[in-house]
């Protein structure tokens, strides 16, 4: 094999755990699979223990739990009890539905360290527009309890053109809130948003715009708020550095088990990910799994990213992506420039969203 | 009190990490890894000694000038502050 491969894989610092696929909110641009029945079942408590215990074996620091919505398992206070056990840094991805205060109360007792909320928008009717679920008033509730009990909030608004114009008004609501943090995260075009691309879609206008007013707020909220602008691929003229290289900084397990590098490499056909077993643990599949090694490394690179410069930097992008839209997950991501297919974007930067519905997640 | 008596934040913890042989100070989603005088800095942040203090024990601790100690712990301070992480 390739020298890469013989040395020793690099070690995960975070999990994301994705403990269920159950939401009751159903966002037009979810990351989860389009196929959601095809991946009912949900691994046990006990196993998620076992997950736990081997990726903090395995480095992991942080963990993510997240999903679907992780609140829909009731023994997530179990898991968070067990990362912390391991001195593991336990982070809550949620939409805070359903999440009463009795139970934010008994997540903190668990042991949880860090809440980040998404929010559709800054009003209601971007959680009934984008979520089809009047979720609004909810979430500011949820986000005043976690300040109130002292813990870090931060603020994760998915941004596409449906909000992005009121990014002034998204701003000032973290603000109000009082988040660490504010994400702002414009869509990455997968699962669910990319059969809504086209009514997600910004123009180039909106997101010089927002770009702009995100670049002054984070330098007005420096020692505050730290505000993270997530530009979309789709915009640049480099791939962005998908996970941060392929198996290299993140491990993910899947709500079956399955351990993967991202949250969509299951939809690359032909490659067979591995679920965890007692025989079989978190770290042997990091380290040794055949798909969890075939786009580590440089050995896999075509041209152009095999003679590029900064194939250290954005590692070919990313490899869901060029599966996506090009059908070989082994492709330079269109994303670049330098891409023989970079004009499967620029069309889809332009394609006509006027009159577009959106398919809702679960609908 | 906070700018005479720093204290890490409630939100930042600090632990060992057994592979890399550092400390790391973790917070929300990220992690600083910490070298020998970054770590020990971190442990005297808590909300009892002044930075004055601070300078003083640590430069009894490493043995290095007191004006390069002192130019250390100002400069990490600043990281930490910036980075909310210092209450």
């Amino acid at each position: 094999m390739s020298p890469s491969r013989s040395a020793r894989p690099p070690r995960p610092y975070t999990l994301i755990a994705e403990i269920t696929y159950r939401c009751p909110l159903h966002c037009a641009y979810c990351s989860n699979p389009v196929d959601l029945r095809a991946h009912g079942s949900e691994m046990p408590e006990a196993d998620w223990l076992r997950v736990l215990d081997e990726a903090a074996a395995l480095g992991v620091l942080q963990v993510h739990f997240t999903g679907g919505e992780p609140l829909a398992r009731t023994d997530l206070e179990a898991m968070i009890r067990r990362a912390r056990d391991k001195h593991v840094y336990t982070n809550l991805v949620t939409s805070g539905v359903p999440l009463e205060r009795a139970r934010l109360d008994a997540l903190c007792d668990a042991g949880l360290d860090h809440v980040q909320l998404s929010f559709q928008g800054a009003d209601a009717e971007s959680s009934r527009s984008f979520a089809d679920y009047d979720a609004f008033e909810h979430k500011l509730a949820v986000a005043a309890w976690v300040r109130e009990l002292d813990m870090p909030l931060t603020i994760n608004v998915v941004l596409h053109h449906g909000n992005i114009g009121s990014i002034e008004h998204i701003i000032a609501m973290a603000e109000r809130l009082g988040a660490d943090r504010l994400e702002l995260a414009n869509t990455q075009f997968h699962g669910h948003a990319l059969q809504n691309r086209a009514a997600l879609m910004p123009t180039l206008a909106e997101l010089e715009h927002a770009q702009a007013v995100a670049i002054a707020a984070k330098a007005r909220l420096k020692g505050s708020i730290d505000v993270l602008f997530v530009k979309p691929d789709y915009f640049s003229k480099t791939p962005r550095a998908c996970m941060d290289g392929w198996g290299r900084r993140f491990v993910q397990v899947l709500p079956d088990g399955t351990v993967v590098p991202c949250h969509a490499a299951a939809t690359i056909r032909g490659l067979e990910f591995e679920r965890v077993t007692s025989a079989r643990t978190v770290g042997s599949i990091w380290e040794d799994s055949h798909a969890m090694n075939a786009f580590r490394g440089e050995a896999w690179m075509p041209e152009p990213c095999k003679s590029c410069d900064k194939r250290a930097i954005d590692f070919g992008g990313c490899r869901c992506q060029a599966f996506a839209l090009l059908g070989d997950a082994s492709l330079t991501d269109p994303a670049c420039t330098l891409s023989a297919h970079h004009d499967v974007i620029t069309r889809a930067r332009t394609e006509p969203n006027a009159d577009k519905r959106f398919l809702f997640r679960g609908r | 009190m906070s700018a005479e008596c720093p204290k890490i934040a409630r939100k930042a913890r600090l632990r060992w990490d057994d592979r890399d042989a550092q400390y790391m100070l973790l917070y929300p989603e990220r992690g600083l890894a910490l070298n020998d005088t970054a770590a020990a800095i971190v442990k005297l942040c808590d909300g009892t000694r002044s930075v004055a203090q601070i300078i003083v024990e640590l430069t009894a601790l490493s043995g290095e000038p007191a004006a390069k100690v002192s130019s250390d712990v100002h400069e990490f301070l600043g990281r930490l502050a910036e980075r909310k992480l210092l209450e």
